[in-house]
């Protein structure tokens, strides 16, 4: 289900030491062409093994020229169809295209927070150290107090 | 200065205190909770991941639920649900563990940014508020989850510090102890962008790299290859560098064989839950139901209460009628849409529509691709439903994974559940959580993450006790160097024998290694090929071809940093594999029917196997040594729990 790359939008992430294609696919899959000798286009990215694609659109979201696109399985899917997303900073809008022409279209929210605003503390003061050997504590003290009754041994 | 190139690395060694290899959900709430418990002391600490944070793992698309939220529950009962999915075998103080933890993760999510759905009323009230989420089954909590792994990677990157974390790292396998050979000391990759190896040193690791996929020959054999259910680059890098140094797994012979949409493998559950859609065979049949009575067959009945039954049993009487010739099974998706629209206004149908559709594009956007490509809409057509090829995990609906220690402070834990510190392997130093955590499956995203979080505490605890050891690796770091690069040496050494760069007498390609591998798994263990059934015959014969195929890898080739990786990633797979076939052949029941048969043993025999099977793997000579280790129950179990549940567990020596 692999992605493809349009030469009229990417731009090698502007020869940048590391393009975000390449930097995001979680399976090593994007590769930039620097000097054409593998695709015939100098300093565009391509999709290296795209039998091995899952298909997760990390590179397609993640890419600043929207120049990755999906062309579903050719063994699997008929031709025609295309899903494609927009992912801003609080929200995510999906394109499906069917294969007949229909369209729909979606808008969802994908974070309440600023980008970059997460504090892995919540705010939560320090841990007490005494409880580092305590099973029942994480740092954030929230444990589900938990019917004892339950256990065969209580 | 040396020029470095490719078969000539530069070596960069490093010496920490604690070591997170992998930087998935356990990865990253090991990341968050360690700094926290560490904050004080001088404890250096480091995450490698063979991908980027922000999308690597199960949860790189994101995920449209959490499946694992106590909320108004018991922990108590989650381990009855637990133990009731997987057939009654279970390490229910490690399940309960993550029980009593598990909200205060996802309450975390909230607070950092995930949008988590409530119920009318309840809008904007987070969970720790009083907040209802809107449930799609007593364990599940629906979300907004596309930038989920984007948000928890934010935090765990804050939490360490770009500066301890090393991404594109692919860590090839665990050193021991010079000095003690019952110890982890170090671990070696390399990096898949530069000429580098890494050779760490450290007091203890986390391992913890997802579960084991395309071990099987996957349904889709041409472009849609990568299409499996689980992350495809999961490549069984828990288990397999854990064995090799000895530790002991267990539970390996169960799998996670889901039923999901057809090709896409989009999720169902939403369908079942939310939607309440129906599956039925061919000509309509609700073939469960229909069904129902044959469980008695085998002793399978005994786990299985009315409706209530283990999800590899609904996929036996689905897989029932596909053997049968009463195919294709179909979700019945516009019925159910049409019940829905009797009671609601058509706003309220659209939205429904919208979040249909979002389940999807939030965890299986193929799916999409395939209904928009073959105009299904799910009012108007319904969808077929197949079983996928299997998966080795532990923190989905499965167990397979590593044999750890567990809390001490639950009532009626017995000796043999503990041995020091929480989420230990039995090797010293060996921690892991997540899919590497064994016999405690339903874990899920929250629950992964949880798991992180309660090993992180353990190896602080660790490293500070052993302030003053210092570790010492037992191979050189030229051996070590040169068996992570030998696939590179021997496509230099023999890439001019022929003109055609894959087809060479003295190499192997990861790729057909990888296809090798998989038609074995395939034909001979129990894959789609047979249906899911094997026998101690077929399984020696696979025991022979893995054998070859094991000397083979020694002749993998890398033409590129890439094809490095990839022939990693498959020696890892293989060792996974043979640790699932040596666990099936072993375990002389039918534990699991409907992700596996033994065709030679279809019951399922409490009296002998209701026990844990655990094994351990002797890198040097090869061999695979097993025991049983005893069940013990230690949640009363409920009046409505199945029969098999009550039953108190096989004695064992
Ligand atoms: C399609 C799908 C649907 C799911 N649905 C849900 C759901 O609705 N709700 C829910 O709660 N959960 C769901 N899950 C389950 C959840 O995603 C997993 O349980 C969880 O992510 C497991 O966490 P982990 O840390 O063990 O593994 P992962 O999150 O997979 O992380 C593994 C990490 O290890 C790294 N790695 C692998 N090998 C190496 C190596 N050799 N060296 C270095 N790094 C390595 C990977 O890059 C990755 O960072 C779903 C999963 C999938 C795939
Ligand atoms: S991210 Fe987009 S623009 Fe950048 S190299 Fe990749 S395809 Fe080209
Ligand atoms: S869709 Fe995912 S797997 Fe495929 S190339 Fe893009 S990032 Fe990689």
């Amino acid at each position: 289900m692999p992605t493809y790359v349009r030469t009229d939008k990417c731009d090698g992430c502007k020869g940048q030491d590391k393009t975000a294609c390449m930097y995001i696919c979680p399976h090593d899959l994007m590769k930039l062409d620097k000097d054409g000798s593998e695709t015939g286009w100098a300093m565009k990215a391509f999709n290296q093994e795209p039998e091995q694609c899952w298909e997760c659109y990390s590179c397609v979201k993640i890419c600043p020229q929207q120049a990755i696109e999906v062309r579903h399985y050719a063994d699997i899917v008929p031709l025609g169809a295309q899903v494609q997303p927009l992912r801003g900073t609080d929200s995510i809008m999906w394109t499906i295209r069917f294969r007949n022409g229909t369209i729909k279209r979606f808008k969802f929210p994908i974070r309440t927070t600023p980008e970059g605003s997460a504090d892995p503390t919540a705010g939560k003061p320090k841990p007490d150290k005494a409880d580092l050997t305590n099973p029942a504590v994480l740092f954030t003290k929230d444990t589900h107090p938990g019917d004892m009754s339950q256990f065969v041994a209580s | 200065m040396a020029e470095y190139e490719f078969g000539n690395p530069e070596i960069v060694e490093e010496e920490v205190d604690i070591l997170i290899i992998g930087g998935g959900m356990a990865a990253c709430g090991c990341a968050v909770e360690i700094v926290q418990w560490a904050d004080g002391t001088d404890l250096k600490i480091k995450l490698v991941d063979k991908a980027a944070l922000s999308r690597s793992g199960a949860v790189a698309q994101g995920l449209s639920a959490i499946n694992t939220y106590m909320g108004e529950n018991d922990p108590a009962d989650y381990v009855r649900y637990v133990r009731g999915d997987l057939m009654g075998i279970v390490r229910e103080d490690l399940v309960y563990d993550v029980g009593r933890h598990v909200d205060s993760s996802v309450h975390l999510f909230e607070e950092w940014g995930l949008p988590i759905w409530k119920q009318p009323g309840d809008e904007g009230k987070k969970l720790v508020e009083g907040g209802k989420p809107v449930r799609s089954g007593r364990w599940q909590i629906m979300i907004n989850g596309e930038s989920y792994k984007w948000i928890v990677a934010e935090a765990a990157k804050k939490a360490l510090g770009m500066e301890n974390i090393q991404e594109r790292v692919f860590i090839v396998k665990l050193v021991k102890d010079k000095n003690d050979p019952e110890r982890v000391a170090g671990a070696v990759g390399f990096s898949v962008r530069e000429h580098k190896v890494y050779v760490y040193k450290f007091k203890c690791c986390l391992l913890a790299c997802g579960g084991a996929v395309n071990v099987f020959r996957p349904r889709s054999v041409g472009e849609g290859t990568g299409r499996a259910w689980y992350p495809v680059w999961n490549a069984g890098s828990t288990y397999a560098m854990a064995l090799e140094v000895g530790a002991e797994a267990t539970m390996m012979e169960n799998r996670f064989v889901p039923a999901r949409f057809k090709d896409g493998y989009g999720p169902v559950g939403a369908w079942f839950l939310l939607f309440k859609a129906k599956a039925m065979n061919a000509y309509g049949e609700d073939y469960q139901t229909k069904n129902a009575h044959t469980l008695e067959e085998h002793g399978y009945g005994r786990y299985a209460n009315g409706p209530k039954m283990g999800t590899c049993l609904r996929n036996h009487l689905m897989m029932k009628e596909m053997r049968e010739g009463r195919g294709p099974i179909f979700m019945d998706t516009p019925t159910a849409m049409a019940k829905l629209a009797e009671t609601m206004t058509p706003k309220e149908i659209k939205h429904l529509e919208a979040e249909a559709w979002e389940d999807f594009l939030d965890m299986t956007i193929a799916q999409c691709g395939i209904w928009a490509g073959e105009n299904i809409e799910p009012d108007k057509k319904m969808s077929e439903l197949m079983p996928t090829e299997p998966y080795l995990l532990g923190s989905h609906a499965g167990c397979a994974g590593l044999w750890v220690s567990g809390p001490d402070d639950l009532p009626g834990v017995p000796d043999h559940y503990h041995w020091g510190y929480r989420a230990m392997t039995t090797v010293k130093g060996l921690f892991t959580a997540g899919d590497g955590v064994g016999a405690s499956g339903h874990k899920f995203s929250s629950g992964a993450f949880t798991e992180g979080r309660i090993a992180a505490k353990a190896m602080v605890k660790f490293a500070l006790d052993n302030k003053d050891w210092k570790p010492e690796l037992a191979k050189s770091v030229d051996e070590l160097v040169k068996e992570i690069y030998q696939p590179v040496m021997t496509f230099l050494e023999h890439k001019d024998y022929t003109t055609a760069i894959d087809v060479n007498p003295h190499y192997i390609t990861p790729k057909m290694l990888q296809f090798r591998l998989q038609k074995i798994m395939d034909e001979y263990v129990g894959g789609v090929a047979t249906w899911y059934q094997t026998n101690a015959k077929m399984m020696e014969i696979a025991e022979q071809k893995l054998q070859m195929l094991k000397e083979d890898s020694l002749k993998m080739r890398a033409k590129d940093l890439h094809e490095l990786l990839r022939a990693w990633e498959n020696y890892h797979r293989i060792i996974a594999a043979e640790a699932h076939l040596k666990h099936i052949k072993f375990r002389e029941e039918s534990r699991y029917p409907g992700y596996y048969y033994r065709t030679d043993f279809m019951d399922i025999d409490d009296d002998n196997w209701k026990c844990f099977v655990n094994s351990k793997y002797d890198a040097e000579t090869g061999e695979w040594t097993f025991r049983k280790v005893p069940y013990v129950q230690l949640i009363k179990p409920a009046d409505d729990e199945p029969e098999g549940i009550k039953h108190p567990g096989a004695k064992v020596a």
